[in-house]
């Protein structure tokens, strides 16, 4: 095994933009924990002498209307994105591959009913379904993560199917029915472990979905709710003022843009690590 | 065909069943009641009011019979009456938006495929060139760009900085005087950004798909078989390789949908534009339980329609679905 695992490793590491991904994602990892350390300033500290000042030494992004230092703000705004991004991708992936294990696995009638639940969750617009959601309860984090992660399993779910489907008829389950192994243990011990590889690639790119759609959220007003940063509520501070003030626009979209990327990338270098058959496109 | 069109109209009704379902169950996993929402907000409606609508919405029976009860109502194309202080029947307001919306994601779609098609077959016969690696970091960002940060951006450089747009709405101020050519002139300018940031979302995803479509295509034995009797590398391409890597495209069609209906929340609502995202949003922030219902019922299905044309039209190209199914 520890041979697969270098061969693996040894695949990723090839991948230049994968390395470099993984290198930023990591830092936001780092800059998010260490937020305190990072920046001198308190992210909901209004300065009423210093509103709305453009990039300088003093502040990088500048300051937004109410003085507040934007970097700051930025800075602390991803603690809020990794939370959403991994919680909701956490339930997605819980949901999609109980579901997955169990249409794919017994087939016949619980197979039928959560396949078409599937495929009626797949009709909706999402983003109507979560927006929906959201404003009839209170905005809070939780729900936020709770409804993304709720919203995001269908993939999953038809990902771990297959995967199953073509597993299940393989010799070493039917090997694993004949010792006498129970449902649980072959599901669980024999299947869940090999049905995983594309899950992670799916997650890691939900991931990148879930924080696009937090800040969609948050920057509609109905997200993450101000004086707490996100960098979709900072925006929409940014729409207000940017005839004023391209700062408060630039710098928390760049933030979005470089982390989405980078999982992006991230999900795909580890696809071509594991799987060399899908990633020589 | 005739069976496999059967089969599939079929289908649609236990879907549409388990949308309604699905529907009906979110709105009333939300805490309190819709009349009490309403007249929270009204301290004008008095007890007896409150009473009326109570039984109106049949609140004051179990939810299996409230949901039998809207059900019936549905398939009479009746919403019900939006709580907004005008009162209108939820389908007139819905209809009345729907053309804008529709007739916003259509053309956005054919630009995306249009441009998307072209691209992904570029970057799949340019394989590993300078040009497929400029595609390739294109969609990464096409992928990663959220779409409201794009308009943001677009309407800071076009409207604000360059005044060369307007940023909102539909029609300029005294639109209603100009003339027929004028006033489309003057819709066209407005649309233009909204339509850009429409078609740039989902760009992205479609040339990838289209590129590995065409790599996967380019790459099995009848290619080769036509390569061999010397045909000419366009004649492969275009004559031989396209139809079958356009194939799966078509499914796609059917699922982008929902994701545009979707997305016109975002820019609808960025720029001030009278649709059906917007009406939505604008639903959701006040609780207009009957229009917020109405909508998510109405996106479904037309996502459910979208689909259900995708794959007649897949079945139509493919024969192997035509007799098989």
């Amino acid at each position: 095994m520890t041979n697969l695992y270098t061969l693996y490793w040894n695949r990723f590491r090839s991948n230049r933009f994968a390395v470099a991904a993984a290198l930023v994602v990591l830092s936001l990892f780092i800059l998010s924990f260490l937020a305190p350390l990072i920046t001198p300033y308190d992210p909901d500290a209004i300065d009423a002498y210093h509103v709305l000042l453009p990039p300088s030494g003093a502040h990088w992004f500048g300051t937004d209307e109410l003085g507040r230092d934007v970097f700051t703000r930025v800075v602390y705004g991803a603690r809020i994105s990794l939370k959403v991004g991994f919680v909701a991708v956490g339930i997605a992936v819980l949901v999609g591959t109980v579901v997955g294990l169990v249409a794919g696995y017994y087939g016949g009638w619980p197979d039928t009913i959560l396949m078409r639940l599937v495929d009626i969750m797949l009709c909706f617009p999402t983003f109507f379904l979560i927006l929906a959601v959201i404003a009839m309860l209170e905005p809070s984090i939780w729900y936020i993560m709770i409804i993304i992660g709720l919203t995001g399993w269908m993939g999953v779910a038809r990902l771990v199917r297959a995967e199953v489907l073509s597993l299940r008829e393989r010799d070493f389950i039917l090997a694993a029915r004949a010792l006498g192994a129970s449902d649980l243990r072959i599901i669980f011990r024999h299947i869940f472990p090999n049905a995983m590889t594309p899950v992670l690639v799916s997650a890691t790119l939900g991931v990148a979905g879930a924080i696009l759609t937090e800040s969609a959220l948050s920057f509609l007003g109905i997200g993450v709710q101000p004086p707490t940063p996100s960098w979709g509520n900072i925006l929409t501070s940014g729409k207000d003022y940017i005839e004023f003030a391209w700062w408060l626009s630039l710098f928390p979209g760049l933030a979005i843009l470089v982390t989405v990327l980078s999982y992006n990338l991230l999900g795909e270098g580890i696809r071509d690590a594991l799987d060399p058959r899908l990633g020589r496109r | 065909m005739l069976g496999y069109l059967i089969k599939r109209l079929l289908m649609l009704v236990p879907l549409f069943l388990g949308i309604t379902l699905i529907t009906f169950t979110v709105i009333h996993l939300a805490p309190g009641e819709p009349v009490e929402m309403q007249t929270a907000m009204n301290p004008k409606i008095s007890a007896q009011t409150r009473q009326k609508l109570r039984e109106y919405y049949g609140l004051d029976k179990p939810l299996y019979v409230q949901y039998g009860k809207w059900l019936t109502r549905l398939s009479k194309l009746d919403f019900g009456r939006s709580f907004a202080s005008d009162n209108r029947p939820v389908i007139d307001k819905i209809k009345e938006r729907i053309p804008i919306t529709l007739s916003l994601n259509i053309i956005a779609l054919v630009l995306e495929f249009g441009l998307a098609i072209p691209i992904g077959i570029l970057a799949a016969t340019h394989r590993e060139t300078l040009l497929d690696r400029g595609i390739t970091i294109f969609v990464f960002l096409g992928f990663a760009v959220p779409t409201f940060w794009l308009a943001l951006l677009l309407m800071y450089l076009f409207g604000v900085k360059f005044g060369w747009l307007p940023i909102s709405g539909l029609h300029s101020l005294g639109s209603e005087g100009f003339s027929p050519v004028r006033w489309l002139i003057d819709m066209g300018r407005h649309l233009l950004l909204p339509i850009a940031v429409a078609t740039f979302g989902s760009l992205a995803g479609l040339s990838r798909y289209m590129r590995a479509n065409m790599l996967e295509v380019l790459g099995q034995d009848y290619i080769t078989t036509a390569r061999a009797k010397g045909l000419g590398e366009r004649a492969v391409i275009y004559r031989h390789a396209l139809k079958n890597a356009l194939l799966p495209v078509i499914t796609l069609l059917g699922f982008s949908l929902p994701g545009l209906i979707g997305g016109s929340v975002i820019f609808e609502t960025i720029f001030a534009i009278p649709g059906m995202g917007q009406l939505f949003y604008m639903g959701v922030m006040a609780r207009d339980y009957p229009l917020v219902m109405g909508i998510l019922v109405i996106g479904a299905f037309l996502t459910l329609v979208g689909n259900l044309l995708a794959d007649l039209c897949y079945a139509l190209a493919d024969p192997r679905i035509r007799h098989g199914g």
